[in-house]
């Protein structure tokens, strides 16, 4: 790698919607190398075929130990890899273990510019992490909702109630156990198919 | 007053002391309410630990040595005051590399010497037909693992750095990558031994048992200044882990702890495969071949629970052969005071040395180990990467 030049940086994560974020947060900062592998098998030669200069991993990668034998003075190891920690700097690796996300990079690359990568990393890993959380919940959201519709059906139909009605003692009932009206719903499915 | 922690664990049969202590209910009534966190790595299990994020880990003994020597990593002191298993690791061989050991073999195939001696045989036969050298897979750079697997080849005269390739494999991929060639053996604990002979694609060499007698696997690692602050946390901890790892090895206890040890959340493996491991029964051939040990894998029998400076000197004596660390008195220093007898004593209520512990490592090749003379200890093994 010449002093001035882009790094260049291999992205391993399993996930390639996350791997793309990451990828196009990083080209849009002006890193223009980056590689991404998705395939654990023979990660280490790929690795060493592609000679980066920074390794990213996810941390819900078992293949993170496999990464740690980069430090190992060995044969196969052909440039030193250290892991970028700074004993002064616990912030940034509790932040970016926070995140999910682990850096390796080569021996003697300036920390200054591994921060922006990591920085970057990090904010990218949070975000999509964000994006994961309000998907599971927008899909448990509609999961309710279609419970709740059978739930207000089953009442309507044996209580007599109209709709409204059935849905104000749903959520008057969820009130009083504590409990979510997707819950109460629930368990209206369940009993209803138990006393079929 | 119940007091929360976090406890982070690899899925792996050797936590079964932790994972028994805390869904049997042992530590709640120490007061303790712990919520067990699995991990996919031992890195994140150590970088958990280091930052705070877990209170204590089921860790590998070289890592918790590794990390307070600042070995590949940052410096973080740590210190086990439990010792969660001895032994419990098999060598595991493909069956084409299983053939080629046994028509080399002189003696007995339980003997590790004599295998050891095929084995350098078989890797200078390949050498003569220009093959590619074999690969053997372990688990991490500071495991016990590396160490056993190379302690055992360079006993027969094989350089485990020149004559073979010693790779890191995540432990859930070694069966895999034993049947598609990546790997041509591996070291790893259990279950996953008995899963590649289930599966036909394995043959168990060896039990670690045959290369050691006794060797420290797993211990329960705290921060040594969290340690230090939640003294009473530590001692309600241990008592919980002792009564445990009592549990586990009654006979009439170990269905149901294999039960609890197979869920899903835990290890999420067939509880049978985990009986046969702590009953040390296992199936080492595609054929069906059984061998039995009562030293497969040691939890809460021969005084194992209770940490064994001795172990950790090994340990580091064995970083220091194959160029991981430096030799000095003080990193020697350091190692052994990793393994805390006094904490696990003064849990239990128990002062000075039991009277039947059995210290010896007891290793199949070379001489007696000497905790206190590493280089001279050292001085008498011919292959290695360190310079007196």
């Amino acid at each position: 790698m010449g002093a001035e030049s882009s790094p260049k940086i291999v992205i391993v994560d399993e996930s390639p919607i996350r791997a793309a974020i990451l990828e196009e947060g990083l080209r849009e900062a002006g890193f223009t190398g980056v590689v991404h592998i998705s395939e654990m098998q023979s990660l280490l030669s790929r690795i060493y075929a592609l000679d980066p200069d920074v390794i990213l991993i996810d941390l819900e990668n078992p293949s993170r130990d496999v990464l740690e034998q980069m430090f190992q003075v060995s044969r196969a190891v052909r440039r030193p890899i250290a892991m970028f920690v700074d004993q002064s700097d616990a912030a940034s690796i509790q932040a970016s273990v926070d995140a999910g996300v682990s850096a390796y990079i080569v021996d003697g690359l300036k920390k200054e510019r591994v921060k922006p990568i990591l920085d970057l990393c990090i904010s990218r890993f949070n975000a999509f992490a964000k994006l994961q959380d309000e998907l599971d919940r927008a899909k448990s959201a509609l999961e309710d909702r279609k419970v709740i519709d059978r739930a207000k059906g089953i009442l309507m139909k044996r209580k007599g109630l109209t709709e409204e009605e059935a849905y104000v003692l749903l959520r008057s009932t969820a009130m009083r156990e504590k409990k979510k009206i997707g819950e109460i719903a629930q368990s209206i499915l369940t009993a209803s198919e138990l006393l079929k | 007053m119940t007091r929360s922690l976090r406890i982070g664990f690899i899925p792996l049969v050797d936590a079964a002391a932790l994972i028994v202590a805390v869904d049997k209910g042992f530590a709640a009534e120490e007061g303790l309410d712990i919520t067990l966190l699995r991990e996919v790595s031992w890195s994140n299990v150590r970088d958990k630990l280091n930052l705070g994020l877990f209170d204590a880990a089921h860790l590998l003994a070289p890592v918790a040595i590794a990390s307070s020597l600042g070995l590949g990593h940052v410096k973080v002191p740590i210190v086990a005051p439990f010792n969660l298993a001895l032994n419990g690791n098999a060598i595991t061989v493909s069956p084409a590399l299983h053939a080629a050991i046994m028509s080399e073999l002189s003696g007995d195939p339980l003997d590790p010497m004599a295998t050891a001696l095929a084995l350098s045989r078989v890797v200078a036969a390949r050498r003569k037909k220009g093959a590619e050298p074999l690969i053997f897979g372990m688990t991490f750079p500071f495991s016990t693992h590396n160490y056993q697997l190379r302690f055992w080849m360079a006993a027969g005269g094989v350089d485990p750095d020149e004559d073979v390739r010693l790779v890191v494999l995540p432990p859930p991929y070694m069966v895999d990558s034993l049947a598609n060639g990546h790997v041509d053996a591996f070291c790893v604990g259990a279950p996953w031994n008995s899963v590649a002979v289930d599966h036909g694609v394995g043959h168990i060499l060896h039990f670690v048992a045959d290369i050691l007698v006794r060797a420290a696997e797993k211990v329960l690692a705290v921060r040594q200044d969290w340690s230090e602050k939640n003294a009473d946390i530590l001692a309600a901890l241990v008592r919980a882990l002792a009564r445990a790892a009592e549990f586990v090895e009654e006979p009439q206890h170990r269905a149901e702890a294999a039960r609890i040890l197979a869920l899903p959340e835990r290890i999420g493996i067939d509880a049978e495969v985990i009986q046969r491991t702590l009953d040390g029964r296992l199936k080492v051939s595609p054929d069906g071949t059984m061998r039995e040990s009562n030293r497969y894998l040691l939890v809460g029998r021969e005084g194992v629970a209770r940490p064994d400076p001795v172990q950790a000197a090994w340990l580091y004596a064995q970083m220091v052969r194959w160029g991981q660390a430096s030799i000095s008195p003080d990193a020697l220093h350091t190692a052994k005071s990793v393994f805390r007898p006094a904490l696990y004593d003064a849990a239990l209520g128990q002062s000075g040395e039991p009277a039947d512990a059995a210290r010896a490592v007891g290793a199949f090749a070379g001489p007696a180990f000497d905790a206190d003379d590493i280089a001279g200890h050292l001085a008498a093994f011919r292959i290695g990467r360190w310079k007196p």
